[in-house]
């Protein structure tokens, strides 16, 4: 598949074109946070700051309004941090046992079970959320930490479980089956043969589950409540319910502040970011 | 038979949420749909006539073109995109990691994110079109966010930003799984290269095709974040989409009925446009992944 002189210039033009595009959107979003107010008004969006200032960081971080108060975004990475460590580490702990249950021991109509969640996970929320809404008041947990918590776990059971389930399937049975011969029993095997294997399965359903979790908006926006409201939920009332002047370069610098975290992550993680879209997706 | 037991105690949870939740709550909503239910559920049954009066709604009309519009420009400009992007990397390039990372960078950011930076890139004052004219275009005019018969396009580019790096991947773990051999052959037969990709290799890759086409519908007919974060529906209505149009009759009209009913729409919508999507993927499953 070697190309030659010409041909093979042409595709590094076109590929560096199309990189350029793609960063575009953040270049533009870094420029703009770091410009003056007069600045902006200059017009000149894409162009360097001409004087380079702090001015709006400091703003969205701590003193802009964002529909509940005026503390800046800081308050929604503290919700955001709040819903996402809980949501992942539950959500996991629930897929790894699916997983390994499915996998290994296999109970009468799991599978029954596994394909009615797998059905699931293409119904779109628009179905689920006011029966949710119900349920979760029923509960008592409507409005609160722990009934968002329960509605991200409930929506990330599908990926999670196949993710789980799908590693385990291609870890050799005969480990398991030692461990069954030895008089080991669900917890044991569980804890002492198949969790020691998990950690690269954990790191990427992690990946996944921080991410998608950091990155709804929908569910915290109907079940937060106005105490626990995420990053995403007070990025849009600030961006999009502000009267008077719009601060874009607040905006832009709220913006970076609402994707730092899965953008680092995604940096950070590298290629176990793109495994588990191809676990989630590709044997699905 | 008692250690099997556990099991099945393990996967109550899973149990519930699979029962209760998915089929529940959809049941639920299937059945508020038929009965005349506004701010609480009621047991009032009135057949179709919440569906009726939905295909009588210009809102509910609008919105659904919208999705139609957006869903095939979005589908179709992804997956051309992803699968171009991942064949040219394929071709050995140097600096392929950091290529990869910069298309699919826009996949980690929430839809609001990529909502809020577009809005701001399309606004004519400040902008992409402001900048085309300094360049000396002053005729220059990229004004769809502003307008009603265009804002549906604009919203479509944002999408294809965020989501063509995912198909790429997805393509490009096909384009590896291809056998060498296959090029050899080709090029030993004097085939030009840009017909190995239509006619050979394409086919081959239609299970990847149909992963990448399961996901983007799956998030196309979801489609209410970006919405919300670039025009709030409008430049007036110009926007509205299914999604956004039961969120508002759920929690802002009250009209929990109606909304129900096109909640079940939208299911429907989903189920029509994935079922030939899955049947091709299970069919290639044998053929095209190995």
């Amino acid at each position: 598949m070697k190309s030659r002189g010409p041909a093979r210039i042409g595709l590094y033009f076109f590929l560096i074109c199309a990189a350029l595009c793609f960063l575009i959107p953040l270049y533009v979003m870094l420029v703009t946070s770091f410009k003056s107010l007069d600045e902006i008004r200059l017009g000149n969006t894409f162009a360097l700051p001409a004087s380079f200032t702090l001015e709006a960081w400091r703003a969205a971080w701590g003193t802009v309004c964002t529909g509940v108060s005026c503390e800046g975004i800081r308050g929604g990475l503290v919700n955001s941090l709040r819903i996402a460590l809980p949501s992942t580490a539950i959500a996991i702990a629930l897929g790894a046992l699916n997983g390994y249950a499915l996998a290994f021991w296999r109970p009468r109509g799991a599978n029954f079970l596994f394909a009615v969640l797998m059905i699931g996970a293409f119904v779109p929320l628009q179905v689920m959320v006011y029966p949710l809404v119900r349920v979760t008041a029923l509960l008592q947990i409507f409005g609160t930490l722990p009934g968002i918590v329960l509605v991200h776990v409930i929506f990330s059971m599908p990926l999670m479980t196949l993710l789980f389930r799908n590693y385990y399937a291609s870890l050799p049975v005969e480990l398991f089956n030692a461990a069954r011969v030895d008089g080991a029993g669900f917890v044991r095997t569980f804890v002492h043969v198949v969790l020691p294997m998990s950690p690269p399965i954990i790191i990427v359903a992690a990946i996944m589950q921080v991410t998608g979790v950091w990155n709804d908006y929908l569910l915290g926006l109907v079940f937060a409540g106005r105490d626990n409201l995420p990053m995403t939920v007070q990025l849009n009332n600030l961006v999009n319910t502000t009267t008077g002047t719009r601060l874009y370069n607040v905006d832009m610098a709220a913006t970076i502040l609402t994707a730092l975290v899965p953008l680092v992550l995604y940096f950070a993680s590298g290629r176990w970011f793109v495994r588990g879209i191809a676990a989630g997706a590709l044997k699905g | 038979m008692l250690r099997r037991s556990s099991a099945y105690v393990a996967l109550l949870p899973m149990a519930i949420t699979a029962c209760v939740i998915y089929l529940g709550t959809t049941l639920w909503s299937l059945r508020v749909s038929f009965t005349s239910s506004r701010t609480f559920p009621v047991d009032t049954y009135v057949g179709f006539a919440q569906y009726v009066r939905l295909f009588g709604d210009d809102r509910w009309l609008l919105s659904l073109s919208n999705l139609a519009i957006y869903g095939t420009v979005v589908t179709i400009v992804c997956l051309v995109l992803g699968f171009v992007l991942a064949a040219l990397i394929d071709w050995q390039v140097r600096g392929e990691a950091a290529l990869r990372s910069v298309f699919l960078y826009p996949y980690a950011m929430s839809f609001v994110a990529t909502g809020i930076v577009w809005q701001w890139l399309l606004n004519p004052t400040n902008g992409i079109q402001e900048m085309v004219r300094r360049l000396g275009f002053p005729e220059f005019e990229f004004d769809w966010i502003v307008d009603p018969d265009r804002v549906i396009y604009t919203i479509a580019i944002a999408a294809i930003w965020q989501s063509s790096g995912l198909v790429m991947v997805i393509m490009l773990a096909g384009l590896r799984g291809i056998d060498p051999d296959i090029w050899k052959a080709a090029r030993l037969d004097g085939i030009p290269t840009w017909r190995i990709y239509v006619s050979i290799i394409r086919p081959m890759l239609t299970h990847s095709f149909a992963t990448a086409t399961i996901l983007l519908l799956t998030a196309v007919v979801k489609l209410y974040d970006v919405v919300v974060a670039m025009t709030l529906g409008g430049p007036g209505t110009a926007s509205e989409v299914p999604a956004k149009f039961i969120m508002d009759h759920l929690f802002g009209r009250a009209n929990i009925a109606l909304a129900s009913a096109g909640s079940i729409v939208l299911l429907l919508t989903i189920a029509v446009l994935l079922a030939p999507v899955l049947y091709l993927r299970r069919h290639a499953a044998g053929l095209g992944s190995r």
